[in-house]
């Protein structure tokens, strides 16, 4: 039983022309009557987001921190202290997890938990490649704003839970700013949506694909689209609290905001929540206005370049290089500029982005109906 | 019930309840909290607490407790020889040790009445300038990290550590030089010392452009900084303010000028004032722009402090340096213009002892501080951060 089960998983692995082939595969993936298929389709995200963010996420920040202040970031463990973020793992894990006597058990431990389900499940509707997505909702964009919104609970249940003052601070100011900032970032992505005319996240990176590469992304789909990008982009930094949006965590204000009471495994969770959602972010601006997986070179007369550089593997490729690049753009936006106040923030949110994200939703619609 | 502190109409007690001490805050409204900010904070500068009363993020009152850092300085002095004071004056402003160890030194000076060697007074001035280049680097650096950009503070860090690198040269020290004794310096500076800082003064103009580049034409350091901890002149010159604070405020007042010691009559220099074209004055970007013009000043007199040294020949850097030293009986007041403002030193004699009666050090950071329940009220927690910030405290100095 369990070779015919394997023949059909590793035929359209092999092949994957068809849309999301290999997860459908892994659906119908069964082991002794158990549905381990689902089980892995759910693990690959899970082991990319750590594995992403023990690399790029961790290392690479510090690196790209050290390369802009030139200083040369951990250099001690391993060659050019590769294996730092490995040794900071191994000490994260033999802490001890202290709980403060006068924290309120269930939400302290509940927080972190709640904060990544929020940022992992989005992964759900994220097409990493043609024929992988974890679940290929028709609603995709819509889930996918929606459930990163979860977040909000898990970080006040951190910060009240932590029963310190300086959480509480983190908290309220983090909720305030993430629910602001969901309007002009939900905005943004209805031009998108607009555009595309569905919610299919893999339909959206579908309709971007051509031979003309980059010419086909819906950042050059009308002469308006770049502002809804840039609302979103701009919006996305404040949803995932990175400078100079980063007052929820304000280091110099607040201590550490919402996890000041964290330590050991509960912080490195809270960590990796973060580096999910900033992810996350940067792969839907990138699927939504840059083509997610499609390849951004155009065929050149015989150098079939797009042709080349399209397919399954590719496009997980693709979608990877992007996200990493907008996670590049957060990186050198935080360690350049300060940060922003907080009434700043709510005036640059209620006063700036969305009027714009309104008259760029509006321009959108009559771009779309007026303009074949 | 013990009571332990008071904020505004507030009051914070401690009660014991079955071995666990249980933190009440009394007399309070409902929306008033009271924030203790420090002594673990990471903008307090040291072990500064501040201890709020908040209505949400608005502070109604805020003030300063201090004493986290004492180290019984003036009880200390009264029991050592003169001489044996000066490494103890380099822990007061421990990021301007050569600046501190210049006002003790003079003020000593004063009270024995010795005349200084024409070249020792070059290398104190020139070596507490550079002090003070590298102490405003720290300044404006952890400014950047209070307002959350971190990058300026390592770019001053980097250019600030060539300057502990050349202090380090010439005392063997890197912070606390015990370099200049009384009557003297501990040695004459190394051979090529006056080239090297030569280089430095080169390699260093190009850099300050590079900070402001980076950090004082940022529009959203500006927007923090514009108009926020607004100080009237004349409260300032009441509070006792000096130095960049009080020039801050528009203020022209330089002991440096004003009160001139040393050779600084010869020296040619401005004093930074803010001509409130790109800041109102007395506000905390004004008290950035001070510092920022006051490095590029200290440049200045250092070339010139170069271009005028008199020749090492035949010198002898602890030439003037008495003895034994017992002053005779009297007092004497001497101040110098520090980073931070003026450090004064009032000595006492009594004539008989190699000890000092007396020794009162009026420190400029805890004048500065004074102010801070005034410049607090009705800001919110961010703006105290800044505002925190641009006193620009040593709380070494402020505890003593």
């Amino acid at each position: 039983m369990s070779t015919t089960a394997l023949t059909q998983f590793s035929i359209p692995l092999l092949m994957g022309n068809s849309l999301n082939a290999w997860s459908e595969a892994l659906v119908g993936f069964n082991l002794l009557g158990l549905p381990l298929g689902l089980v892995i389709l759910a693990a690959i995200p899970l082991v990319f987001i750590a594995l992403y963010s023990l690399t790029y996420g961790v290392y690479g920040e510090r690196k790209i921190s050290a390369f802009m202040q030139d200083r040369l970031g951990p250099m001690e463990v391993g060659k050019w202290g590769l294996l730092q973020t490995i040794a900071d793992i191994l000490k994260l894990i033999q802490k001890e997890d202290i709980l403060p006597t006068s924290a309120d058990r269930f939400l302290f431990v509940i927080g972190p938990g709640i904060l990544f389900v929020g940022s992992f499940m989005a992964y759900a509707v994220l097409p990493f490649s043609p024929a992988f997505i974890g679940a290929s909702l028709n609603v995709g964009l819509y889930y996918a704003i929606g459930i990163v919104a979860i977040e909000v609970v898990g970080i006040l249940a951190a910060g009240w839970g932590s029963n310190n003052k300086w959480s509480l601070y983190g908290a309220v100011r983090s909720v305030a700013q993430i629910v602001s900032y969901e309007i002009p970032a939900s905005l943004a992505l209805l031009c998108g949506a607009m555009m595309a005319g569905t919610l299919d996240m893999q339909q959206i990176n579908l309709l971007q694909s051509g031979s003309y590469g980059f010419a086909h992304f819906y950042l050059f789909h009308s002469p308006i689209a770049w502002l809804p990008f840039l609302i979103y982009f701009i919006a996305s930094l404040a949803e995932v609290n990175r400078a100079p949006f980063d007052i929820p965590e304000a280091e110099s204000e607040l201590v550490a905001g919402y996890f000041t009471e964290y330590s050991g495994m509960k912080f490195a969770v809270i960590f990796l929540a973060e580096y999910g959602s900033m992810f996350m972010v940067s792969s839907i601006i990138s699927v939504v206005f840059l083509g997610g997986w499609n390849s951004p070179l155009p065929n050149l007369g015989s150098f079939a370049l797009n042709t080349w550089t399209n397919g399954p593997v590719w496009g997980a490729f693709w979608l990877i290089m992007k996200g990493f690049f907008f996670i590049f753009v957060q990186m050198w936006l935080r360690w350049t500029l300060p940060r922003l106040r907080v009434d700043q923030l709510m005036y640059l949110c209620w006063k700036v982005l969305t009027p714009f994200a309104f008259v760029s939703f509006v321009l959108t619609a009559i771009w779309e109906i007026y303009v074949p | 019930m013990q009571e332990l502190d008071t904020v505004g109409q507030g009051s914070v007690r401690v009660t014991r309840k079955s071995d666990k001490l249980v933190i009440v805050e009394k007399d309070l409204a409902t929306e008033q909290m009271v924030l203790a900010m420090g002594p673990q904070h990471p903008s307090t500068h040291g072990v500064l607490k501040l201890e709020c009363l908040t209505d949400g993020e608005v502070i109604t009152e805020a003030v300063p407790c201090l004493g986290y850092l004492h180290r019984c300085f003036e009880k200390c002095c009264e029991n050592v020889d003169y001489p044996a004071i000066v490494p103890y004056t380099d822990r007061l402003d421990y990021l301007s040790a050569m600046n501190s160890e210049f006002a003790y030194a003079m003020a000593v000076e004063k009270l024995l009445d010795i005349e200084i060697p024409r070249r020792v007074e070059f290398i104190r001035v020139l070596v507490s300038e550079l002090n003070r280049i590298a102490s405003h680097l720290v300044a404006i650096g952890t400014y950047g990290i209070d307002l959350g950009a971190f990058t300026p503070f390592l770019f001053c860090f980097r250019d600030r550590e060539i300057i502990l690198g050349l202090l380090e040269w010439a005392s063997g020290a890197r912070m606390l030089y015990n370099y200049i004794w009384i009557g003297g310096l501990a040695y004459d500076v190394p051979a090529d010392f006056l080239q090297r800082v030569r280089e430095f003064v080169n390699y260093f103009r190009p850099k300050t452009l590079e900070l402001n580049n980076l950090l004082t034409s940022n529009e959203i350091f500006l927007k923090r900084t514009h108009g926020i901890g607004i100080m009237p002149p004349e409260v300032a010159i009441n509070y006792g303010w000096s130095g960049p604070m009080l020039r801050g405020s528009g203020v022209k007042w330089d002991l440096r000028r004003n009160d001139p010691y040393s050779i600084y009559p010869e020296l040619d220099f401005k004093v930074a004032v803010p001509d409130g074209k790109n800041s109102v004055i007395g506000d905390c970007l004004s008290r950035h722009l001070v510092r920022a013009i006051e490095m590029e000043e200290s440049l200045k007199i250092i070339e010139q402090c170069i271009d005028k040294m008199p020749s090492s020949e035949g010198f002898n850097s602890r030439s003037a340096i008495p003895k034994r030293i017992r002053p005779k009986a009297g007092e004497v007041y001497s101040r110098a213009e520090n980073p931070r403002g003026e450090l004064g030193f009032y000595i006492e004699s009594d004539g008989k002892s190699t000890k000092p009666v007396r020794c009162k050090a009026r420190s400029s950071c805890f004048v500065n501080l004074s102010a801070m329940k005034d410049l607090s009220k009705g800001q919110l927690i961010p703006d105290l951060v800044a505002i925190i910030g641009s006193i620009d405290i040593v709380l070494g100095e402020v505890d003593r």
